[in-house]
């Protein structure tokens, strides 16, 4: 029983000292051999799917999906109309204050000739994924036939560290589904029924954003990625993350 | 089962129930005060998840998701694995000068852990599914997945660790606080990775955070040991004896070089980011020269660090007024070294560097009124058990089977001989 003694007395400490150190030895060994255990299963685990984790085939030279559905963004024809935005809500039903795609304009005053160039942005389906890597319920994955980055809403516990995680700022909550929300291509809307382009790439007048497979030599996408006359960059390389969205001008 | 209801034993309820409501007014006051803060916390987190939707009830946003809810929970989480860490060198790891403080360090590193746990149930979306599908749809590559499932395991330990200790039985009590340190670490050090395997946000990105954390917990966690240990006495009425003196002593040495590590670690953590790229160098300034250098001046560095520094420097671990004063500072700053944490690390636009007018500026942030209720409610349930605990465990006094004489320094050999 606890002591009922009253306020005023000294605290008296508490006294595990009669534990004899072979015990606390013991315990030692065991913390030790749980630690090594925990640690080098991590290893093992980490070292034998470093390839599926960290997809290192070279990229834009080897492609991991069959279709490797992509898009080239052809940046300097874009005119800023933004029916690319307004597609992408009507068939994708995005609320007003979220975004899967947004067209960025920067303005250069010192430039000769045109001064405003618009930068077309979503996500870019990365062969590595940080936002997929980082969620805790698979919620957010990679589509192995395709290797589009997509959501199941049911998995998704709101964590929005896939939103910390992703370096294109391309997710966002819905509310109406209570779970993260991005860009699939147009798969819901669009591919699965048929359809050979994504909504955004549909409607642009000026042919700007070209949706394909990259993992066909035959298609235009495959074309413009691989030609050597026109400079052909990614947002952000440096992360790693293998974006499969790509940018040219020219 | 056996174990708790030997332990509930241990626990004279009506004894118990007369300490809690006979203990003074002021008690009282403040036990209805922490315990208010907490319902209305909880009932502001639930309104703003469950019922407006946290868009319009919290202050965060598409590009500042985490903020000050996600800071209190590492507040707190950081606090208690530091209350694990410092309380297992004496009955895990055997220094006996720690061992006066080992049952009220894991009761509050429990109590810690729940506030965490609350904050961040209070933050999350849907709760319900993180309980189904963290079990039913593991991804093994995510360190939140770790973090939340290794914590969940050192609270059970760190419970049964409680539970063993105030039956006496230390045997099983440092294994348990064996088995409690390691998940504790290894759950520790993954929220640092959560942070740290980030590549898109420079200002976090890299292996600095997974062992600053455990530094900054070592650090954290002999405030909170300090700090409750001498407010303990004073909501008691007792007088510290001297074993508990020594105790204290010693964790304000461990204290001063925790403070030193945690110095050097943020001096480098400077030195390195101003050599790194714009991100960074946005960051830095912001964190530095902008709308965060008062919370990082006058918070982190000199309520934080200095203040402390020079406080437990002077106390020579023997001026418990010091010693208190200066946790309570250090506790009250480190709050906002964690909201400077995860904030800063995400006010850079991710496109800054296109030069695009969209993300020309930083993104800003303020907390709403329900994240402060919500905050305030993590801190009203942590004062609230502390007060609730020590009267119900009667501020630990030795108990039956462990009688020694008082104010006496306890080495192994008169220990062994007592018993």
């Amino acid at each position: 029983m606890m002591s009922n003694t009253s306020g005023g007395e000294n605290m008296k400490h508490e006294s595990p000292e009669h534990l004899p150190d072979q015990e606390r030895r013991d315990f030692l060994k065991i913390g030790l051999i749980v630690t090594g255990i925990f640690a080098g299963g991590t290893l093992i685990s980490l070292i034998s799917n470093v390839k599926h984790l960290f997809a290192p085939g070279a990229y834009r030279e080897e492609y991991p999906y069959k279709p490797h559905y992509t898009m080239v963004i052809r940046q300097d024809r874009c005119i800023g109309c933004q029916r690319c935005m307004d597609a992408c809500v009507l068939h994708n039903d995005v609320p007003e204050y979220g975004w899967r795609t947004l067209v960025l304009e920067k303005e250069v005053p010192k430039a000769v000739g045109q001064k405003t160039e618009f930068i077309p942005i979503l996500c870019n389906h990365c062969n590595n994924p940080p936002c997929v890597r980082t969620c805790p319920t698979k919620a957010t994955y990679k589509d192995q036939t395709n290797g589009i980055v997509m959501m199941n809403d049911k998995k998704c516990i709101g964590c929005k560290s896939c939103i910390i995680a992703c370096p294109y700022n391309a997710r966002y909550f819905n509310e109406k589904k209570a779970a993260i929300d991005k860009c699939d291509f147009c798969l819901a809307s669009w591919l699965s029924k048929g359809k050979q382009t994504t909504a955004c790439a549909d409607i642009c007048p000026a042919d700007v954003r070209i949706f394909g497979d990259l993992s066909d030599p035959e298609s235009r996408v495959y074309h413009m990625v691989h030609q050597l006359q026109k400079p052909v960059w990614v947002i952000r390389e440096e992360t790693g993350a293998k974006p499969n969205v790509f940018y040219t001008k020219g | 089962m056996t174990g708790f209801s030997k332990a509930l034993e241990t626990v004279d309820i009506k004894a118990a129930y007369n300490r809690v409501f006979c203990a003074g007014p002021f008690y009282l006051a403040f036990m209805s005060l922490f315990g208010l803060l907490f319902i209305i916390g909880v009932a502001a987190g639930i309104h703003a998840v469950h019922i407006v939707g946290s868009r319009h009830a919290y202050g965060t946003y598409r590009e500042i998701p985490l903020a000050i809810l996600i800071s209190t929970y590492i507040f707190f989480v950081v606090a208690s694995t530091g209350l694990c860490l410092v309380s297992s060198i004496g009955h895990v790891f055997g220094v006996r000068d720690f061992m006066p403080i080992a049952k009220r360090s894991v009761l509050l590193s429990v109590i810690t852990i729940l506030a965490g746990f609350i904050v961040i149930g209070l933050e999350i979306e849907n709760p319900i599914r993180m309980a189904v599908y963290n079990a039913l749809s593991p991804n093994l590559t995510s360190n939140i997945w770790w973090m939340g499932t290794l914590y969940s395991f050192y609270m059970v330990f760190m419970i049964i660790e409680f539970v063993f200790l105030m039956l006496n039985n230390h045997k099983f009590a440092a294994t348990a606080g064996l088995l409690g340190v390691i998940s504790g670490v290894a759950a520790h050090s993954n929220l640092g990775g959560i942070f740290a395997m980030i590549h898109g946000r420079e200002f976090w990105y890299g292996p600095y955070l997974p062992i600053y954390f455990i530094a900054s917990a070592l650090m954290t966690g002999c405030a909170f040991i300090i700090f409750f240990v001498i407010l303990a006495h004073k909501i008691n009425r007792t007088t510290v004896d001297s074993a508990t003196e020594r105790a204290l002593e010693v964790i304000g040495r461990l204290t001063i070089l925790m403070l030193a590590v945690v110095m050097f670690f943020t001096a480098w953590k400077i030195l390195t980011t101003a050599a790194g790229g714009p991100s960074k160098l946005e960051a830095l300034s912001a964190l530095i020269s902008g709308p965060y250098s008062f919370n990082f001046w006058v918070f982190e560095i000199a309520g934080g660090m200095v203040l402390p520094f020079v406080l437990f420097f002077l106390s020579k671990g023997k001026n418990l007024r010091y010693m208190f004063v200066a946790s309570a500072i250090m506790i009250f700053c480190i709050f906002f070294m964690r909201l400077d944490l995860v904030v800063v690390g995400q006010i850079v636009p991710l496109y800054m560097d296109l030069g695009v007018k969209e993300f020309a500026e930083l993104h800003t942030y303020s907390p709403s009124l329900h994240e402060i209720l919500v905050v305030l409610g993590g801190f009203g349930f942590c004062g609230a058990a502390f007060l609730l605990s020590e009267k119900i465990f009667d501020g630990f006094r030795e108990t039956g089977n462990h009688v020694e004489p008082e104010n006496v320094v306890v080495d192994a050999e008169t220990a062994e001989e007592v018993v």
